[in-house]
């Protein structure tokens, strides 16, 4: 009998707490950064593209919606020839970004992908390819450092780039 | 106006009133139990959300009224209407102020108590017609329960009925012109409003629904407008105790200032308040601890309420 009054008192009070709701289109909520949402394809600082069509995302994906083609430019440099995200199958897992060995695949913050047509949840290449370098910028997977011989510290060679100082890196 | 004219128009305004008062209601509720969960409820169709309740309406309507091949036809049909059609006729003897009143019958107390064992009908046959267990389980439920209450209830009311001298309403409200009831009666307040609250199946007392347990209890079967008519005889019954509430122990119209239809609306809201806000408090009862609570506390405490206000009048006298 106390308990049920003091409940009805204490519910009482929430009468003047303000609503936690998120009055959604208008207030947007905070979206960490590391959020699974739309998969994008990124390019490296060169601006090139950053898949090299390896099929690893491809692999990993537990729903099977990542589809690609390999082909080869004049160089023999790979890249996906057409490259497609069925988000309708899409988990947003994130296996495929952990698969990528370049970085190329990621997934972003954003997540307003509602369509009325299913066949719109398809991506192309066109749609997943960004023009920036996405949540890794300077990394470019054709870049290195090489390895110190006589006459020739590390990234002492014209293609070569200066060793990353580690302790830069350091939070 | 001749008085028959006049009760026509006041029962056709108060009619329509009360069909307005419940699509009201469910906006009402919505927006208070969101209120005491911290939420916001409804609030995109039309400001404030006020225009929820029609496009509910407008949705209930559009529904398909299917009716399952297992059902008793006829009491399928008819069970929904019995039950807005009792607690709507237990309005008529519902007084808001002197003028505004359907019917002043000297039985009007006995016909309110009448009424509301005659809503169990509608329940129980819908349980029974829609042939489903969980229609039939809820059914039954609502029968033992609404019967293990109305007894507290009546007997709480007797008290009233003592003081006051007689089963007219208006009576009663005139009875308590300074000196409201519920001062008077305040063991007696206490047991008509839980009472009231199991009479219109709500939290703590929805044991007929019973969402986690029975789907939905005795309307499992219904859908489209006949769904809609329970819900609407649920809120015609919280405003019916609401106002019998008002009249009985919070002096109907009577207060200073406002006029007093103004009054009668102030405090059958505050009662109506009170309804919404149980329900944010408490969690559905057992069924163990229903019929504990109906047979084992509120029944011999309204004994106990009806010895002591007769003995208290006698002493007095």
């Amino acid at each position: 009998m106390v308990s049920i009054l003091r409940s009805m008192w204490l519910m009482l009070k929430h009468l003047v707490v303000r609503p936690v709701t998120v009055r959604y289109p208008e207030q947007k909520a905070y979206i960490p950064p590391r959020w699974r949402g739309r998969i994008i394809l990124s390019r490296d600082p060169d601006g090139c593209e950053r898949c090299v069509a390896c099929y690893l995302c491809s692999a990993a994906c537990p729903a099977d919606c990542i589809s690609l083609q390999a082909t080869e430019d004049e160089h023999g440099r790979r890249y996906a020839e057409w490259f497609r995200i069925n988000f309708s199958r899409c988990i947003f897992c994130g296996f495929c970004e952990e698969a990528c060995p370049t970085y190329a695949i990621q997934l972003t913050p954003d997540f307003e992908m509602g369509e009325y047509d299913r066949s719109k949840l398809v991506y192309e290449k066109e749609d997943l390819l960004i023009s920036g370098q996405g949540k890794y910028p300077g990394y470019n997977f054709y870049h290195h450092s090489g390895v110190s011989v006589k006459g020739k510290p590390r990234g002492g060679a014209v293609d070569e780039t200066h060793p990353v100082d580690i302790r830069s890196l350091l939070p | 106006m001749t008085p028959g004219l006049w009760t026509l128009v006041i029962g056709v305004c108060l009619l329509a009133g009360l069909l307005g008062l419940t699509t009201g209601m469910i906006w009402i509720e919505r927006r208070l139990l969101a209120q005491f969960q911290d939420r916001l409820g409804p609030n995109r169709v039309g400001p404030l959300g006020l225009f929820q309740p029609i496009a509910d309406i407008i949705k209930l309507f559009m529904k398909e009224d299917w009716m399952p091949p297992f059902a008793d036809k006829l009491i399928f049909v008819i069970a929904p209407g019995i039950i807005v059609v009792t607690v709507l006729l237990a309005f008529a003897v519902v007084p808001i102020t002197p003028f505004i009143k359907v019917s002043d019958a000297n039985v009007g107390l006995l016909f309110f108590l009448g009424m509301a064992s005659m809503g169990v009908y509608g329940i129980v046959l819908a349980g029974w017609a829609s042939n489903s267990k969980y229609s039939l389980i809820g059914g039954t439920r609502a029968a033992a329960q609404m019967l293990s209450y109305e007894l507290p209830m009546g007997l709480a009311v007797v008290s009233v009925v003592m003081l006051a001298g007689s089963l007219r309403l208006s009576d009663i409200v005139n009875a308590q012109p300074r000196l409201w009831f519920c001062v008077l009666q305040p063991l007696g307040f206490v047991i008509f409003t839980i009472a009231g609250i199991a009479e219109a199946r709500r939290t703590p007392f929805d044991l007929p629904e019973a969402d986690s347990e029975l789907i939905a209890g005795y309307h499992t079967e219904y859908s489209s407008m006949k769904f809609a008519l329970f819900f609407m005889g649920e809120y015609l019954d919280i405003i019916l105790v609401s106002a019998m509430v008002t009249v009985l122990y919070l002096g109907g119209w009577h207060g200073p200032l406002l006029p007093p239809a103004l009054w009668f609306i102030i405090k059958m809201f505050a009662v109506i308040f009170l309804f919404v806000w149980v329900r944010a408090v408490l969690p559905r009862y057992r069924y163990d601890q229903l019929m504990t609570l109906g047979w084992k506390i509120l029944l011999p405490l309204s004994i106990v309420n009806l010895v002591a206000t007769g003995a208290v009048m006698l002493v007095m006298r």
